[in-house]
């Protein structure tokens, strides 16, 4: 269903050809993080802390330092001097204190020490030479029990000027806002429903683990080769936490194995360039499954009190929501931004939203594909379903007549440019699943979600060979197929087939500075700067027609490929194609590139509206999801292939965080459940197709009109299942995941 | 003259305003401005904002201009992953 | 620890390695033989992404030691395409995007190719409870299970 009048106007965008990467990557010959080798290489091993919260007495490595096959020990102390701010809100300083524990181990699998042996065997058996004394000190994980007066305190000092007075020190930023007068709204009520909820933390879970190859020389030159979603920002950490310049510092992005916000900072680079350092040789290492659920990013886990009221029409009257994050034991839970999504699809005269970021025992948070939204919709959204039971309501006309749309005052305050939500929830009441009867025991359920989106820092360099193909450098890593957007862009302005453009991703030595693959940021933002390079040559190709025909610059336009002449006196010239100007570009000025280096500000919101049904086997608990529909605003789609991908990728790991992820701690304060058997993500026969319609609401902040489309469609699935599971059940799931003994109980409780 | 929203919970370095009228041209301006006009302001700005004018979010951009009459909002940064 | 010399096929060619008794066959393939085309998701058998099969057998080579690969007919991802020929798999795991990030791509097509030769037809649940050892977080499956029945028709077709 494409709403883009423009789509006709496109050649090359819009369609679906096969990706760049595709051959290597069914050869086996694309090379990820731990498929580089480099002579003289030592392997890499990360001694971790058992305990959940102590106070790291000594570290006696002498043992380990005498084996023949260890080249190099290394703690805390041999990362720079914190030239940087030592205090918790210095972002490097926390990147520094996970990455390598100081005076304190403040998680299970902490890092506190690390060897680099002759080979992986070795390494590890090194690990056992290494004797740290604890002080163990008492530990909490859970984010209720981590704001209460008796918790353990993690770190004094934490707190920033948000917090108001008299909370507990692991209570370090506080977010309020919205708009209105609540008690009024909850007067005009007909129906108010007030409820907590709580989801747990989860894992990205990227099957690639992280994975690096360090060289670092005591000139303080080196070379990174590592599994990210930004090098830029690699290089830039790094480098302070070692000490040495930036621009030292080569960082080449290998092939990602998948991210999902996951592989935005930085965990084992700095820990390998140090051992690299210190042995003088290139040092490998790469984290076991184990290690990246115990050290890597999981997402917060969240408790939630939701108060919403609703006329019998529908309306809702007034909204607030108080929404506490847990992020591990550094600041930055996204307890704000949970807030600041959790009402956005919604036009709301009275609105009030309330953020908490908590500090407690557990690996320090990382982004996870719009990182905080999903859990604020799901209380949101559930929330609104029990009203719409409750009142006998249309779920899908309940949203629409509260929708928000271009003109109306965001929940976060400002007010909205063209946006497409409701363009999804009448896509949502029009298509035939929506209509599609029930079997007995089935439940659907419907939720929008809400995400904002990115642009960020970017570069992009293009140049164009002699036989009239093209090259494009982009700075971010392709985690969803992006050299194919890129190149699909490129072909549109430049007139020349998709197959004649080369995208690379570059290493931070051939390019400028690149923020990271984040953000649903790629399509838009380096889209926008491959369509601005590819422009910028097109000038040039332009000015070398024009010196050809001897006429001036502004006769000649650009148009399929082609320099043509252009108004009254261009003289009738026959087309100049790109390649006949390319062919002698080296005699006629030079060779010819584009580049556009800028930070774009128009990334443009995004909605998303899912329709799931869901069966629930009251015998044992389980649920099947029977269907499921995904509905979002792409703005343009470059590659709609590409953009289902990202829509059904959305959804099944929001499956997965409804009915079966989640952070499992024991009473010890250890992770329970470090192995994929064990922290069960969606397989193949788990799940159904995944339906998806695209909707396209052009961006006004985008020449072709593309939105990011790689986070929203996490953002419903949550509350949809719940729905469709409470709905199924019979009982109101309040509570994530939705695993068979809590369904059980729940089924029990209701009798 | 440009009217700043701000998100409530900085109410309490404001001495209670949520609107702050300031003079400015472009994002960085008012940003500094704001300061002028509210010194316990530069602790959320260190922290990271993004500003809303007209709508649009402008992430960290300090050279956007404000246009005459501008609805613009602060806000916090946005974080992506 | 004493190294065991292992003489094995893969891919058709002879090969021989030293090896440490503990070393897994997904190390032996990875470090020893430059095939890295196998890659280790998990070391516990459960996400599938170094899937070979063994004397025509699916396997996690993470699971069995590279020792006992002596004597057996190793088959990896790098064996799967005719030269510069791609099987079917292959071509249509492109065509229909069923992979992003790509690293469970080797082993969704060791395990594919092992289910289309013991099963033309497979229907939708049995292509599904086949690739349930191979874990991707990118995709949500859906292109894949069309990729693999598409190419079963097609190759039931083509024989």
């Amino acid at each position: 269903m494409a709403l883009d009048d423009r789509k006709s106007d496109f050649t090359f965008v819009g369609t679906r050809p096969n990706r760049p990467d595709g051959l290597d990557k069914v050869t086996g010959r694309a090379k990820f993080g731990a498929d580089a080798y480099a002579p003289g290489m030592l392997h890499g091993a990360i001694l971790r802390s058992p305990h959940a919260h102590a106070r790291i007495v000594k570290i006696d490595a002498s043992k380990a330092e005498a084996h023949k096959d260890v080249k190099a020990v290394v703690t805390r102390a041999d990362f720079a001097d914190v030239p940087f701010k030592p205090g918790l809100e210095g972002e490097f300083y926390n990147v520094l204190e996970n990455v390598m524990a100081g005076e304190k181990a403040l998680y299970d699998g902490h890092a506190v020490a690390a060897v680099a042996a002759t080979s992986a065997l070795a390494a590890r058996d090194a690990l056992k030479l290494i004797e740290v004394e604890y002080e163990v000190l008492p530990h909490v994980t859970d984010v209720d029990k981590a704001m209460a007066p008796d918790a353990p305190v993690i770190r004094e000092g934490a707190a920033d000027y948000s917090v108001p007075e008299g909370m507990h020190p692991n209570v370090v930023r506080y977010h309020e806002s919205g708009h209105g007068d609540l008690e009024a709204g909850f007067a005009e009520a007909d129906l108010i429903i007030e409820d907590s909820f709580v989801t747990e933390a989860t894992h990205q879970g990227y099957i690639e683990p992280h994975a690096c190859l360090a060289i670092l020389g005591n000139d303080g030159k080196g070379e990174l080769w590592c599994t990210t979603q930004g090098h830029w920002i690699a290089q830039k950490t790094c480098a302070a936490l070692l000490g040495i310049e930036t621009s030292q510092l080569r960082v080449t992005a290998s092939e990602i194995g998948g991210g999902f916000g996951g592989k935005t900072t930085v965990f084992i680079e700095p820990v390998a360039l140090a051992l690299s350092r210190k042995a003088n040789r290139p040092v490998k290492l790469v984290m076991t499954r184990s290690e990246v659920f115990r050290a890597t990013g999981p997402t917060s886990s969240a408790s939630m009190d939701v108060k919403i009221g609703m006329k019998k029409d529908g309306t809702i009257s007034a909204a607030q929501g108080i929404f506490r994050l847990q992020g591990g034991a550094f600041p930055g839970a996204p307890g704000d931004m949970t807030a600041m999504c959790a009402f956005a699809p919604y036009n709301l005269t009275n609105v009030k939203q309330i953020g908490y970021d908590v500090m407690a025992n557990r690996p320090k948070q990382a982004a996870y594909r719009a990182p905080g939204a999903p859990m604020g919709a799901f209380a949101v959204e559930s929330v609104i379903d029990e009203l719409c039971n409750k009142l006998g309501l249309d779920p899908v006309e309940v949203r629409l007549k509260n929708a928000a749309h271009e003109g109306t005052k965001a929940s976060y305050g400002p007010t909205y440019e063209r946006i497409g939500l409701v363009e999804t929830l009448e896509a949502a009441k029009a298509h035939p699943h929506y209509s599609a009867p029930l079997k007995p025991g089935q439940g659907r359920g419907i939720s929008c979600g809400f995400w904002f989106n990115h642009g960020g820092e970017t570069s992009v360099s293009l140049a164009l060979s002699e036989d009239g193909s093209a090259q494009v450098m982009v700075g971010t890593p392709d985690i969803g197929g992006s050299r194919a957007s890129m190149a699909l862009m490129a072909a549109e302005v430049l007139g020349i087939p998709y197959e004649n453009i080369r995208v690379t991703i570059a290493d931070t030595a051939t390019l400028g500075y690149n923020d990271v693959s984040h953000g649903s940021r790629v399509t838009y933002a380096s889209g926008l700067a491959t369509i601005k390079a590819a422009r910028h040559a097109v000038e040039k190709l332009c000015e070398r027609a024009a010196a050809k025909w001897g006429i001036p610059v502004d006769a000649v336009k650009w148009e399929n490929g082609c320099a043509v002449p252009s108004g009254p006196n261009a003289g009738d010239f026959d087309p100049m194609p790109l390649a006949d100007i390319t062919a002698d570009m080296g005699r006629t000025g030079g060779p010819i590139s584009g580049h556009f280096e800028a930070t774009p500000e128009g990334a443009g919101v995004s909605f998303g509206t899912h329709i799931v049904d869901a069966e629930v086997d009251p015998e044992t608990g389980k649920t099947s999801v029977t269907r499921y529909t995904v509905i979002q605003d792409a703005g343009k789609a470059i590659h709609p292939t590409y953009v289902e991908g990202q829509y059904q990728g959305g959804a099944a790991q929001g499956i997965g965080w409804a009915l079966n992820e989640e952070y499992i701690y024991g009473e010890d304060g250890r992770l329970q459940n470090s192995i994929f058997l064990d922290y069960r993500i969606p397989v193949a026969s788990d799940l159904p197709m995944i339906d998806t319609v695209i909707v396209e609401v052009p961006n006004p902040g985008h020449p072709f009109g593309v939105r990011g489309v790689g986070e929203t469609g996490i953002v419903p699935p949550l509350a949809a299942i719940a729905n469709a599971v409470s709905n199924a059940a019979g009982v109101r799931m309040k509570r994530l995941p939705m695993s068979p003994p809590r369904i059980l109980a729940a089924l029990k409780d209701n009798g | 003259m440009v009217e700043v929203h701000l998100w409530s919970g900085l109410r309490s370095l404001t001495g209670g305003q949520q609107v702050v009228e300031v003079e400015a041209k472009t994002t960085g301006e008012l940003l500094r401005a704001l300061v002028r006009a509210h010194p316990q302001l530069q602790a959320p700005i260190d922290a990271g904002v993004s500003i809303a004018v007209d709508g649009r979010v402008i992430a960290t951009g300090l050279t956007e201009p404000i246009p005459e009459g501008s609805e613009v909002y602060l806000m916090q940064r946005l974080r992506g992953g | 620890m004493k190294k065991f010399h292992v003489t094995t096929t893969v891919n058709g060619d002879a090969v021989e390695y030293l090896c440490d008794p503990r070393e897994t066959l997904l190390d032996c393939l990875r470090d020893k033989l430059n095939l890295t085309g196998a890659k280790e998701g998990c070391g516990t058998g459960d996400c599938g992404a170094c899937s070979v099969t063994v004397d025509g057998r699916l396997v996690c080579s993470c699971l069995m030691l590279g020792v006992e690969a002596e004597g057996k007919q190793i088959e990896t991802v790098e064996g799967i395409a005719d030269g510069d020929i791609l099987h079917p798999l292959q071509k249509k795991m492109i065509e229909y995007a069923a992979l992003q990030c790509g690293i469970c791509t080797p082993g969704i097509l060791v395990a594919a190719k092992s289910l289309l030769e013991k099963n033309p037809n497979p229907t939708e649940e049995e292509t599904r409870y086949w690739l349930a050892g191979n874990l991707c977080r990118c995709t949500g499956y859906d292109k894949i299970i069309r990729a693999v029945m598409d190419t079963a028709a097609e190759m039931r077709e083509a024989s």
